[in-house]
């Protein structure tokens, strides 16, 4: 019958179906991305590595893989506002007299009111980037081990690879750098830790010390020679560098003092291949062709030592110097939109007076030091309102225009000046205050001071001048610390320099707003240390929270 | 893995067809016909009348009179029924070749206890049912302008939340059953169309994947509320379970045509508050610098007025019902809906078609339904940040301008800046744009198409008395696609290097995204009557296999080949993300002697989504019930009519959290825009690591639920009555992970719980019943008390994690997650008042006495409401029908962002080339800056809104055998609320760049034909 014949067809059909399913359905569990590779799809050649190398170095610099309007990698912040740079910035010039801010994001005005708690956003934000920069590395690290480079990769490129690794060891050194610069101690994970939600152990402020001193040691040899890699890229005269910064603080770091080590490591610096710029431009003295858009190249390329790359249509942000410049711009003034080369301002930062001051009140600088360029058009050098922008004065340093004075190509208003996270005369500074402190020759470190000093006038740094010289007797620490507040000035040291001298939390030395008050006062000493934030304390049980803070 | 079943279901459909046409009869036959009435003696139209035990049969005509051909000689029985009437058998004797005359009244089934309601994988008599479920059919719905499905039952279910998303076509609503259980994984409930499971998330182009479907052909809806209901479809029914089934055809019934039309018009119900010119530049007169009071215009704008309109709404349904050969019963439908919103350009086109099948044979052996709802919607969408522009834009500016400088901005007023080097004023940074010119600039459109269907073949096995065999193979496939189109001489995509090239300013993109999901159920069922006791099992498999992806596009400049970005390269070719279900699921139930009732039902599920060894969740339940009624000393009451006490465990499980890939290791590739350039390279692209969480797994929900349903006087009042307690643990969370432990800091994973407690009333009550008048009334009321009552692990100094963005700055967020306080309380500084009532700015009350208030955050209310009520009426005089429904909600509270925001002088002076419009409320507070976390903000936002009016009037026949209904609807009739914001019923809790929702007028005909 074919009712039949229906039915059992029927059944069987049915039968197939439900029996014969389920057995195989359980492999279909394992799905796997289609855009997104596994690590063995990633590391295929030595190119890849240096894509992965890209991030490493574009931690400081970007938000995300997606560009400025990507999100971010490190989450719970926005993701202009959680930028590297934008944050480390923040903690090391807002909190001093060398900036305020505008704005009223949360959290954002507690840097120059000094009062942070341990729940600020933009504390949390900091840390969570320098942490993230600390896993990339490790993970990168953990995929350049000698065996998987060898299985990897042609022979040929090995040798290069390690370089690269060799590369994110000092990246990940200078991220533990910050964390012993503004936390103390804190978590402790290398390349031997798993990638997991386990709780890392805590290391104090002298272990992560002794950490870093030893990766850096080892760098000096194992970087590429001094400008002998490609722009961008670190070499041993940046671990030379940042063992000198290192050293400079250690008595701030360990309570040992160790000048003697900073001079060494200086001198090394000062006698490599990097030089100042000493020609001007004709938009630009000599010291300002380093903050530039155009800063990528020499002369400028030759002082900065490591910059943190930017790209006004490549590498963009809504952090790092389009934080930077625009930032300080007035939104509602053309004239200084077009002098820093922009079509907007987001009405942020501006200088307090006592920066201003060291330029035009002390010694004999009055009008002639080329590097306190401030905007005084619509804004008062007092100020009584912080969240004001018209209060304070404006600076620009960082400008994004070309040497020559033409403008950078793209409408979206994004900066490609880079940022120097180390410069030679930072370096030849840390000789003179080592000097300054009688750990270091005198002679040499008066004439660097000198040399600076003379480019700030626009002199042949090489010829004496009597209106720009210093004497032996005036390099006091005193002298060096304005003298580094005049070079260095808005570069991300101030807040280290001023503890390191002894003046940050102290009542000894006060400027305007300092402690949230109008003339300033001093605030108690664990100040020199941030909180380690709640979210982390929360979330790691080895964690030791700072003084003053719980 | 493939499931070739599409080759399997041809094959069947094959033999399906081919053994429909086989059966002839030769036998000698006569006829049957009638007149079926009701108990006033009115004919009853569409009543099925079908000869037992055979195929043949019929449906009464509009004046209830049948006829049934070809029924076989001798004693045959009638079975006549009828939706809500209780079911008549008339024995017949049939003589071959003459007509036997058999007609018969129907009595209202006010009772409804047998009626069958759809469970997971079943049906089950309403009085089997030991869980909380709850039945909408057709005749129930909200009337109206309803052009999204889940408006159709808004107000009617106690502990159902349905709030609008705005009053834009096609908002998505948010639905949420019994609160929220989850916190950053999915809380919709699960939608099951037809048998269908259906993907909970949208698509890009249409945020609510429910707009897809036209509310016409919708039967009922079943909502799962309790776990020992829902638990069946453990892996995603923590958040309920909504059940839908479309309408179908009927064996036997005669060719029906019905026609729906609608037209309707609508306005915003509220605005948003703001100052007129005049109060405006007065107020600015009084306080505003020279500098600024410059820039004021002459115009007397309103802003809102240039940006909202009257909508106009057509929505019309075609369907055909009936049975091919009276043996296939079949309904098409064809629906069509043009919906414009109340903001200029805002529009929504939407054609849906729907076809099911549903014969049966081998003598009702084989059942198989075919069902296919298909849709194509066009849509236009607008800024909802423009409508907020339009409130603060300063009034006294004219919206168009002659002036030269403004022709390369299309003849708008626009803020410009100085001339730059070609002569040219170009956009003035950081001023608002004018929000009408945004509006027409941008053409955003998308076209989203969707099909849904399933063919479900339950058959009865031959030979094996009770036992069953249900295969249901589906398919959900949607394709969005869209673009935005930015005109050349729009003021936010001005370049700055080309400005005198249209081509090379506005902007344009593309965008594109498929998702399918491929189903496979299939169960055996066998039930069997042991003495007193009926027991049933049932046994089944489900596969489920979701894909979502879809091309990568950057964005040009208007002329469509020009990037906007010069350098931008596409990285990554797409997206694509694919996750696989797999469950087994049983159930039994046993029911002694209709008094003692169980059902015990388990479901194990695996999820791709997590790692073997923490893919595997159980979901068991058990519901009881003890049906008192039954008992003798109850059965002869005439006073109460239904009394059952439930109680039911049950556990579900969640998964849905991120996307398909995250607890594997893997790299992204960075785009264009995040190079890093060594060596100042041309290109330096750069691939990083993702962070992972390999250990994630399922979050588990456990529901305890106790009810009783009672029924009194012939149930013409009823009530149910449910308690229950929802705790969900290892709720699946982003949590901060330890600094350093992975690749990311924040990271999902399985930590804290979270509990619902809370009681829910319904009452049905038949208030009047006479032959010209009758009045029903339907009460619901839910009250709902949400808790974390863990975070994972604690410091004492942890506050919780915050959420819920506001504006003003950057990084704000309003609400925290923490424990002991419901789940998103406002976080905010308690504000002190002066002696003149009015707030003091920026103090705040020092409550822990530091001397400080900058630390002084507390958590205050909370956005969901702790009472839900629902009301409805439905008054008959003879041909007129009066119903409306009242919806009310208590204990919400809103943030008010609009004022937070604008009610200051800060903001209208925040550049002196500019000024900003404030909102009104600045004249209670004199606020001269923002004063964002000043609880002030946070409005108590009960309100009580009537949802719905409608008055209709039957016709009846009109020109020949047709039926005529003729409606008039007002949606939104009118709000009651204290709050000032624009709309209290915001299931964020935070009132910012709200569309408003419309109020709109509704003439509607309805002809059956």
């Amino acid at each position: 019958m074919k009712n039949n014949l229906s039915r059992g067809l029927i059944t069987l059909a049915l039968g197939t179906a439900l029996a014969g399913l389920a057995t195989s359905c359980n492999k279909d569990l394992d799905t796997t991305p289609k855009y997104d590779p596994t690590p063995d799809k990633v590391y295929v050649s030595l190119a890849a590595y240096k894509s992965v190398m890209g991030k490493l170095y574009g931690g400081f610099a970007l938000t995300s893989l997606g560009g400025a309007d990507g999100g971010s990698d490190v989450l719970g912040i926005d993701g202009g506002t959680g930028n590297y740079l934008r944050q480390l910035w923040s903690a090391q010039e807002l909190t001093t007299d060398e900036a305020v801010i505008a704005w009223n994001d949360p959290g954002v005005q507690d840097w120059h009111n000094l009062n942070w708690d341990a729940n600020n956003p933009l504390l949390r934000g900091l840390y969570n980037r320098a942490y993230y920069e600390i896993s990339i590395c490790n993970e990168f690290i953990r995929e350049s081990s000698d065996d998987k480079l060898a299985s990897r990769l042609p022979a040929a490129d090995v040798a290069e690879a390690k370089r690269y690794r060799a590369e994110a060891r000092f990246l990940r050194a200078v991220s533990y750098m910050h964390v012993i610069d503004l936390f103390g101690g804190g978590p402790f994970v290398t390349e031997a830790s798993v990638v997991g939600v386990d709780a890392p152990p805590y290391n104090t402020r002298q272990q992560l010390f002794s950490y870093v001193e030893n990766e850096l040691k080892a760098l000096t040899t194992e970087l590429a020679p001094s400008k002998a890699n490609e722009y961008g890229r670190v070499d041993q005269t940046a671990a030379h560098g940042m063992l000198a910064r290192l050293y400079v603080n250690a008595g701030v770091y360990t309570g040992t003092p160790q000048y003697a080590n900073a001079a060494t490591e200086a001198a090394a610096v000062i006698s490599s291949s990097y030089s100042l710029v000493t020609a001007s431009s004709p938009v630009s003295s000599a010291y300002g062709r380093n903050f530039l858009a155009d800063n990528n190249l020499n002369p400028a390329a030759n002082e900065i030592i490591w910059p943190v790359l930017f790209d006004a249509t490549r590498t963009t942000t809504y952090g790092g110097t389009t934080f930077l410049v625009n930032g300080a711009t007035n939104g509602a003034s053309p004239g200084w939109q077009r002098y820093v080369g922009q079509t907007t301002g987001w009405g942020g930062m501006r200088a307090t007076r006592a920066l201003f001051d060291k330029f035009f009140l002390l010694g004999a600088d009055t009008t002639v030091d080329r590097r306190g360029r401030f905007w005084k058009v619509g804004q008062t050098l007092e100020i009584s309102d912080q969240t004001q922008f018209t209060q304070g004065l404006g600076v620009t340093k960082y400008r994004n225009i070309n040497s020559d004075g033409s403008t950078i190509v793209g409408s979206r208003n994004f900066s490609s000046v880079d940022f120097p996270m180390l410069r030679l005369s930072d370096v030849m500074l840390i000789y003179a205050e080592a000097a300054a402190r009688g750990a270091a020759s005198r002679v040499d470190g008066l004439k660097y001071v000198n040399q600076i000093r003379r480019r700030a006038f626009g002199l042949d740094i090489n010829t004496a001048s009597s209106a720009a010289d210093i004497s032996d007797a005036q390099m006091t620490t005193d002298f060096i610390l304005d003298e580094r507040a005049r070079e260095l000035h808005w570069e991300a040291q101030r807040r280290t320099d001023l503890i390191r001298h002894g003046k940050f939390t102290e009542a000894t030395y006060l400027w305007p707003w300092k402690g949230g008050v109008i003339g300033g006062r001093g605030v108690d000493a664990y100040r020199t240390l941030f909180p380690l934030p709640t979210s982390d304390i929360t979330a790691n049980p080895n964690l030791v929270q700072n003084t003053g803070y719980n | 893995m493939k499931h070739p079943y599409l080759a399997k279901l041809l094959f069947l459909l094959m033999f399906v067809s081919f053994g429909t046409v086989t059966g002839a009869w030769a036998q000698t036959t006569g006829s049957v016909s009638g007149r079926i009435t009701d108990e006033k003696n009115e004919g009853v139209p569409g009543a099925t009348v079908i000869i037992d035990g055979t195929t043949s049969g019929g449906s009464s005509n509009m004046d209830g009179t049948y006829s049934i051909q070809n029924v076989p000689a001798g004693p045959q029985t009638l079975v006549i029924s009828y939706v809500g009437y209780n079911t008549v058998r008339r024995p017949v004797t049939v003589v071959a070749g003459a007509n036997t005359e058999v007609s018969a009244g129907l009595t209202e089934n006010a009772t409804a206890l047998s009626e069958a309601v759809v469970i997971g994988y079943g049906t089950q008599r309403k009085q089997d049912i030991t869980g909380a479920v709850a039945q909408v059919d057709s005749k129930q719905f909200v009337q109206g302008q309803v052009t999204n499905p889940d408006q159709l039952i808004q107000g009617k279910i106690a502990g159902v939340s349905i709030t609008t998303g705005g009053g834009a076509p096609g908002a998505p609503s948010t639905i949420r059953i019994r609160g929220n259980t989850s916190l950053n994984a999915n809380n919709d409930p699960l939608y099951v169309i037809d048998g269908v499971p259906v993907d909970k998330g949208g698509i890009n182009g249409a945020s609510n994947p429910l707009s897809l479907i036209n509310p016409a052909d919708i039967e009922t809806f079943t909502v799962l509320k309790d776990a020992s209901a829902t638990a069946i479809y453990g892996n995603r029914a923590s958040g309920g379970v909504i059940l839908i089934t479309t309408k179908k055809g009927l064996q036997g019934e005669k060719l029906r045509v019905e026609l729906n039309s609608q037209t309707g018009f609508s306005t915003a119900a509220r605005r948003y508050e703001s100052l007129s010119a005049g109060e405006f530049r007065q107020l600015m007169e009084a306080n505003a610098a020279p500098s600024q009071l410059a820039t004021l215009g002459t115009a007397d704008t309103n802003w809102q007025n240039e940006i909202f309109r009257t909508g106009a709404t057509y929505d019309n349904t075609v369907s055909l019902i009936g049975s091919i050969a009276k043996k296939v019963p079949f309904r098409v439908s064809y629906g069509n809906l043009y919906q414009e919103g109340i903001v200029i350009t805002n529009k929504l086109k939407r054609n849906s078609g729907s076809i099911s099948l549903s014969p049966t044979l081998f003598d009702e052996h084989l059942r198989i339904d075919v069902n296919a709802k298909g849709s194509v919607i066009d849509n236009r969408f607008v800024d909802y940040g423009q409508i907020a522009t339009a409130a603060f834009f300063d009034p006294t500016q004219s919206v168009r301008s002659t002036e030269a400088q403004y022709a390369r901005y299309g003849g708008y007023f626009q803020y410009l800046g100085a001339p730059d080097a070609n002569g040219i004023r170009t956009p003035l940074g950081n001023a608002p744009g004018n929000p009408v010119a945004a509006i027409n600039n941008t053409n955003d459109i998308s076209t989203v198409k969707r099909l849904i269907g399933n063919v479900q073949l339950d058959y009865k096995v031959h030979g094996v008395e009770g036992l069953r065999a249900n295969l249901n193979l589906g398919l959900d496939i949607a394709r969005g696609r869209g673009s935005k189109d930015i005109a050349p001489g729009d003021f936010g995509n001005y370049n700055k290097d080309f400005p005198n090239d249209p081509g090379l300013n506005g902007a344009y993109n593309d965008y594109a995204q498929d998702k399918d999901m491929k189903l496979l159920e299939g169960y055996l069922a066998y039930g069997k009557q042991l003495g007193a006791a009926k027991v049933d099992v049932q046994g089944g498999y489900a596969y489920q296999n979701f894909k979502d992806q879809g091309p990568n596009f950057l964005t040009y400049r208007s002329d469509r080949t020009t990037l906007l970005n010069p350098s931008a390269v596409l990285t990554v070719p797409g997206f694509y993300n694919e996750y696989v279900l797999v469950s087994y699921f049983g159930r039994a139930t046993l029911n002694v002697s209709d008094k003692y009732l169980m059902t015990a039902t388990v479901r194990n599920d695996r999820t791709s989504r997590f790692r073997s060894g923490y893919n595997s969740g159980w979901f068991p339940a058990l519901g009881l019930a003890w049906r008192i009624k039954g008992e003798d000393f109850l059965k002869n009451n005439n006073t109460i009519s239904e009394l059952k006490l439930r109680a039911g465990y049950g556990r579900t499980g969640q998964q849905d959290i991120g996307l398909a890939y995250d607890t594997q290791p893997r790299y992204a590739y960075g785009t264009s825009e995040s190079q890093y350039l060594f060596g100042n390279a041309a290109t330096g692209f750069i691939t990083g690591p993702l962070g992972y969480n390999a250990v994630l797994s399922w979050e588990n929900t456990n529901t305890l639920n106790a009810g009783l349903d009672l029924g009194f006087l012939d149930n013409r009042l009823t009530a149910t009555i449910d308690v229950y307690e929802r705790k969900a643990t290892d709720l699946l969370q982003e949590v901060n992970v330890p600094a350093g432990s992975n690749l990311v800091n924040r990271l999902n994973a399985n930590a804290g719980s979270l509990r619902n407690r809370g009681i829910e009333l319904g009452l049905n009550y038949g208030v009047l019943r006479s032959a010209d008048l009758n009045w029903d009334v339907n009460l619901n009321g839910a009250y709902n008390v949400n808790e974390i009552t863990d975070l994972g692990q604690q410091d004492a100094n942890f506050p919780g994690f915050l959420n819920g963005d506001i504006g003003g700055g950057t990084g704000n967020q309003i609400q925290i997650r923490s424990v002991g306080f419901p789940v998103d309380a406002f976080y905010v500084f308690q504000q002190v008042y002066g002696p003149d009532g009015r707030p003091v700015q920026g103090t705040y009350v020092d409550r822990n006495n530091n001397g400080s208030t900058t630390d002084d955050f507390y958590r205050y209310k909370q956005p969901a409401p702790l009472v839900t009520l629902g009301f409805s009426s439905n008054l008959t005089y003879k041909k007129l029908v009066f119903a409306f429904t009242l919806r009310s909600n208590l204990g919400n509270y809103v943030y008010n962002g609009n004022a937070s925001d604008r009610a200051n002088y800060a903001l209208a002076q925040s550049s002196t080339l500019f000024l900003n419009n404030v909102a009104p409320d600045v004249r209670n507070t004199g606020f001269t800056r923002q004063q964002l976390f000043s609880d002030y903000f946070v409005q108590n936002a009960s309100f009580l809104r009537c949802q719905n009016i409608s008055l209709g009037y039957n016709v009846g026949k009109v020109m020949g055998a047709s039926n005529l209904r003729i409606t008039a609807n007002v949606q939104n009739a009118f709000l009651i609320t204290k709050y000032d914001g624009v709309e209290p019923e915001i299931s964020s809790g935070i009132d910012r760049n709200f569309y408003p929702v419309a109020r709109t007028y509704t003439l509607g005909i309805a002809l059956g034909i």
